[in-house]
């Protein structure tokens, strides 16, 4: 069975504003109320004891659940065609609260060498801490893929789009190497966005997000999230015992037995954020309800930015190569018509002939794009990533992770567009 | 005429709905099992629940008499709630279409897990409506948005003001 309902019913701009979010039942206030709270009454010790047993519904403490950020969680989950959703306080955070319900010491992930470079340091350094242990492969080698997955792999990771490389996953073939092994297929959407790619489409099993980018859209909240397709059988292999075995903390219940396909998120709250601790603030889900709000008109404007700026950058003389995978000469191209529409999100990556030095000189020189390290913002946002963001990395892995010495990255925002190409070209003209 | 198999969000919601009197089957006295907290969460949302259980007949259950089998329930019961094991659903839908008509069963519903088709089959022949591996208790939660406060997709989209609900 399946306890996501089919919300094809309504279209994705009326979800995108509505789900989760009904007129409050007591005020009729119509925006979601800011729950600021941390602890919510018991009705009497009868009902403190059944909360506590998760035997009925409730809100304990808001390290668990809340009620602003439960109204976000539902919107995503819906966004996502997903089940649940578990928002967490950043990205990076999702990260973890991802893995953590089916990982222990020992267990394995496959992860992209395409990753995001902080993706990268957090897998492969900070992971190992857990006794996580993470295999990197370049995702495009199908057939490396396919070696690396062995059986005491749990999952693969990869970015729907990547940041900040321009590449694309084949979801669809990566969902079925990952299934052929009983391993799960976690894709991180942050730069796509529901409005772009909605992964479980393509049989992937979970979701993160970065609320902190595009979802909430104005450079003003961290947040992540961990969306939970509910089609995954917890007990089709003995790799997700977490999800399958007595849980002494909660009198022996199997949350898969109890809960069905509403275990994993159940999981994620219950035992995830109660010991992780990573909570969103109230606050911060309410902007990014906000930013949720406008979000299909804002990601078509980053996009038709995007490309413009894209298509300059491509014809510069000082411009040695433009990663983006909405140029026709992208070797992306043909991915990104299948799995993003044909819109390849507003993040993309150029080279500036001169290598690290001229990289330096470009984000120095311009006027209007903000040199900051974040992507998503309604600002448009410029990055040299080898000497800031990727620079805990070796040079192999930068390359990698497309942050070689002479790459530049831009997050494209809503500004008249000419404007943006003007300043890009006066900085380059200065390189 | 023959019954169906309720699927839909919607259908779910008006078994919910029509029913007011449930026999629950396999009901425990465990209450770290789900079918005591189910019973119990659905008595506190306004229905009669009557649990059957051949081991504990004769004993209270949440202020109910345990039933040892269906056919001792006195009262009138639209719905059967079904805990039990996969292999055990298809007798227990035998002994739902042996009860006389005016008792009142239109729907048996299996718990979340339990899934048997033949035993589905046979019930819808036989004229009932059939609900399969879901739970009331979520079920339930889903329309009165108390399965949104962790955080899942009900599906549900309204800009009407909810009504707030009494116990």
């Amino acid at each position: 069975m399946s306890n996501s309902p089919k919300s094809r019913s309504y279209g994705f701009e009326t979800r995108m504003i509505h789900a989760g979010a009904k007129p409050d039942a007591v005020t009729g206030a119509r925006q979601t109320p800011i729950f600021q709270n941390t602890s919510y009454v018991f009705e009497d010790s009868d009902h403190a004891a059944s909360l506590f047993n998760l035997q009925t519904y409730g809100f304990i403490y808001s390290r668990l659940t809340n009620p602003t950020v439960a109204v976000l969680e539902e919107r995503l989950a819906n966004l996502e065609g997903g089940c649940g959703a578990t928002c967490c306080a950043s990205g990076h955070a999702a990260q973890i609260m991802a893995l953590f319900p089916f990982m222990e010491p020992g267990a394995k992930v496959v992860a992209s060498t395409r990753l995001y470079g902080g993706s990268i340091t957090q897998f492969g350094k900070t992971f190992k801490k857990f006794g996580w242990e993470t295999i990197f492969v370049d995702t495009d080698d199908l057939e490396a893929v396919k070696k690396a997955i062995t059986n005491d792999v749990r999952a693969l990771f990869v970015e729907s789009l990547a940041n900040p490389g321009g590449v694309v996953s084949d979801l669809e073939v990566l969902a079925a190497i990952s299934h052929e092994n009983n391993a799960l297929l976690v894709v991180d959407n942050t730069l796509a966005t529901p409005v772009l790619c909605r992964p479980f489409e393509w049989h992937a099993d979970l979701v993160v997000h970065s609320l902190t980018k595009f979802l909430s859209g104005n450079g003003t909240t961290m947040g992540g999230a961990v969306i939970d397709s509910g089609t995954v059988d917890w007990s089709a292999s003995d790799k997700f015992r977490g999800l399958t075995d007595p849980d002494p903390a909660y009198h022996g219940i199997s949350f898969y037995e109890t809960f069905g396909d509403l275990a994993y998120t159940t999981y994620g709250h219950t035992v995830g954020l109660r010991d992780l601790g990573a909570t969103l603030a109230p606050m911060n889900a309410f902007l990014t309800l906000l930013g949720l709000e406008t979000l299909s008109l804002r990601i078509e404007r980053h996009c038709a930015n995007a490309e413009q700026v894209a298509m300059f950058l491509a014809d510069h003389p000082k411009v040695a190569w433009v990663s983006y995978a909405g140029l026709a000469e992208s070797p992306y191209r043909a991915l990104c018509d299948k799995y993003l529409g044909g819109r390849a999100g507003s993040v993309l990556t150029f080279g500036v002939k001169g290598g690290y030095d001229a990289g330096i000189r470009v984000v120095e020189n311009v006027g209007l794009w903000s040199h900051l390290a974040n992507i998503g913002d309604a600002r448009s946002l410029i990055l040299h990533p080898a000497s800031t963001t990727h620079r805990q990395l070796t040079d192999e892995q930068r390359v990698a992770a497309g942050a070689g010495d002479d790459v530049i990255r831009l997050s494209v925002g809503l500004e008249t567009v000419e404007d943006l190409i003007t300043d890009l070209d006066s900085a380059l003209a200065v390189g | 005429m023959i019954g169906r198999l309720i699927e839909d969000v919607a259908g779910v919601r008006r078994v919910l709905e029509s029913v007011r009197t449930v026999g629950m089957v396999g009901a425990s006295s465990d209450w770290k099992r789900p079918s005591y907290y189910v019973m119990k969460y659905l008595q506190s949302r306004g229905y009669k629940v009557i649990p059957v259980n051949s081991r504990a007949a004769g004993q209270t259950l949440l202020g109910e008499t345990v039933c040892g089998s269906l056919s001792e329930i006195v009262d009138t019961f639209e719905m059967v709630n079904v805990f039990r094991k996969p292999e055990a659903a298809e007798r227990v839908v035998d002994e739902v279409i042996a009860l006389p008509k005016e008792k009142g069963v239109r729907v048996v519903w299996f718990q979340l897990g339990i899934r048997n088709q033949e035993a589905a089959d046979k019930a819808i022949a036989a004229g009932l409506d059939v609900v399969m591996d879901r739970c009331a208790k979520i079920e339930y939660g889903r329309h009165h948005s108390e399965l949104a406060w962790g955080g899942f997709n009900t599906g549900i989209i309204s800009a009407k003001r909810p009504k707030i609900r009494m116990l």
